[in-house]
């Protein structure tokens, strides 16, 4: 064969962490970062009845079903939302979960109905198993990465607008629930095609961590986001290769353990942001205080200009 | 037809029989509101009154129970590139990685429409309006690292690079320092000198004799609406604020003083 099987699953996880550093760019900005998570676990129930269906250990079907059932989880978050008064946080909760425990239970009963139908081992897509990832898998993730690229590069300038403020968005005329609706579109597809290497539990990491160490080190979306899908990258590269190094190891947790490490580097080091640079910045603002006039132009990101004379205020 | 122009001539902005209910409790109840002329509009009323559910509904940003809201004779989902909005400071997250620059050119988005990236016309254009708002020397700066006043004129040029004939602005002087103010008022007067409508929802009722063409008092109902010299009275001021009597004691004093000057 021309490729390696190690040549093949580094650029399987290359791609993934590069397409996660793409959408999880905007899942983090727009405080979204747990609706991955919870098309991820919602994907397993799809997925074991995917393969109940069909039978088929074709990974199309079962991702197909995986994406229904995370679309469905998406979909039940916004519903709940909507006709309950509970937070956010709550419903994702709730959603994620029984999404999950349905999954679990499914797939267990799978594997002992289905003991010798090859395929019926659909527990490997908890926590992933990056190393017998085929050709077709690659081809699929570079799929998603070339059709995600050409999202993003298109309507960057609407989706930044959309991140940064949905009102001002809407009043424009821009459709924001058309975009709302692309945008987990891409990030379950995302999500989903990346269920077979690192899994249910620990796919979200790959949206959250790079976009959130790469915030560190730039104030432009840009490059926030380019900056994203190289961590990405990298940690996928040198997750699968740790993984191949040490025996055993699973690569996912791998991956989410190295994007980690940069995600720590970055709030250490990174200029302006960072921890070091921060605990410097004081001892110079301290310096640099008596010569500042105090009034409009002194730029402080938490202090706002007191309160509005408020006279319907008095009681 | 053309001789009975003025009355026939459509509104530039009308709501008509708005209702709008937060679980099920009205906050706004058959609002109708026409505005004819250009000019500096206030919106005022005590908390709660719905002041700026009123605007945000007018442009489908909060939906209604009932009523319609048109511009310029049509339905408004259809003018909304004619319009321009300034949101509370507090609606959009500061810590965004965005510049200042960036920013003010997100007002000419909507005059680009889908996929067409900004050039250099409307480049041109976001510098101008950071200029008339002092602030062109900030155009590199993220955006959380500015103070409030700056926040809020930075929304102002962003809405200037709409270039719309009609603006909604949702408390633009609230939180900011003399300076801010005296800035923001000029320019609203700039704006109104153009022969364009804004609309603010406005919290001190102090400025409203000084700066404001018309007046809309509003109290989950419309209490009054017209010009400032004939609606902005005690009575009104009574009956839109109810028992609040500390207002109105501070009310008084400004109305004395309007009512002297004529």
């Amino acid at each position: 064969m021309f490729f390696s099987q190690t040549l093949i699953v580094l650029t399987g996880t290359l791609l993934l962490g590069i397409a996660s550093g793409m959408v999880g760019t905007f899942a983090v900005l727009r405080r979204r970062a747990l609706a991955g998570d919870v098309v991820a676990h919602a994907a397993l129930p799809g997925l074991c009845l995917a393969f109940l269906a069909f039978h088929s250990r074709s990974i199309i079907v079962l991702l197909t079903g995986a994406l229904l059932s995370g679309l469905l989880g998406a979909i039940s978050v916004s519903l709940l939302k909507r006709f309950t008064r509970l937070r956010d946080d709550a419903v994702q909760g709730i959603v994620l979960s029984v999404f999950y425990g349905g999954g679990i239970a499914l797939t267990r009963s799978i594997q002992n109905h289905y003991r010798d139908e090859p395929g019926a081992d659909l527990e490997s897509f908890i926590i992933g198993h990056a190393a017998t990832m085929m050709q077709g898998d690659v081809a699929q993730i570079a799929v998603v990465v070339a059709v995600t690229a050409s999202i993003v590069v298109l309507l960057f300038k609407e989706l930044k607008l959309l991140s940064f403020d949905e009102q001002f968005c809407q009043v424009q005329g821009w459709s924001a629930t058309g975009l709302d609706i692309l945008l987990m579109v891409l990030t379950a597809v995302t999500v989903v095609v990346g269920l077979p290497a690192v899994g249910v539990v620990l796919t979200a990491a790959l949206l959250i961590i790079p976009p959130a160490a790469a915030r560190f080190w730039t104030d432009r979306l840009s490059i926030m986001m380019m900056i994203a899908c190289a961590i990405g990258g990298v940690s996928g590269v040198t997750g699968t290769l740790l993984s191949a190094h040490f025996d055993g190891l699973p690569t996912g947790p791998l991956i989410v353990l190295t994007s980690t490490a940069f995600f720590i580097l970055s709030w250490i080091f990174a200029p302006h942001r960072g921890l070091l640079w921060k605990s410097r910045e004081v001892t110079d603002l301290e310096m640099y205080l008596p010569w500042v006039e105090a009034g409009d132009d002194v730029p402080h990101p938490s202090t706002n200009s007191g309160p509005p004379i408020a006279t319907q205020e008095v009681p | 037809m053309t001789s009975s122009d003025e009355n026939e001539k459509p509104a530039i902005f009308d709501i008509h029989d708005m209702t709008v209910a937060y679980d099920r409790r009205p906050v706004l109840w058959n609002i109708d509101l026409t505005l004819r002329n250009a000019g500096l509009v206030a919106i005022v009323g005590p908390n709660g009154a719905g002041k700026s559910t009123m605007i945000r509904a007018a442009m489908g940003l909060v939906p209604m129970v009932s009523g319609s809201v048109s511009a310029w004779g049509s339905a408004i989902d259809g003018q909304l590139r004619r319009i321009g909005y300034v949101p509370q400071r507090g609606s959009v997250d500061w810590d965004f990685p965005i510049s200042v620059f960036e920013t003010v050119l997100m007002g000419t988005y909507g005059s680009l429409g889908w996929f067409r990236r900004p050039g250099r016309v409307q480049r041109d254009l976001t510098m101008q309006c950071l200029e008339r708002v002092g602030m062109q020397d900030y155009a590199k700066r993220q955006i959380g690292q500015l103070s409030g006043g700056q926040q809020q004129r930075v929304f102002l040029a962003r809405a200037l690079a709409q270039q719309a004939e009609l603006y909604f602005m949702d408390e633009p002087m609230a939180g900011v320092d003399a300076a801010t103010e005296r800035v923001v008022f000029e320019l609203l007067q700039s704006l109104s000198d153009e022969g364009r409508t804004i609309v603010v929802v406005h919290h001190d009722l102090r400025t409203v004799t000084e700066y404001f063409d018309e007046v809309v008092l509003l109290n989950v109902r419309i209490v009054a609406s017209g010009p400032v010299d004939t609606t902005f009275t005690s009575a009104n001021l009574q009956a839109t604020y109810g028992g609040r009597l500390s207002i109105l004691d501070t009310m008084a004093e400004a109305v004395q003083k309007q009512e002297e000057t004529e």
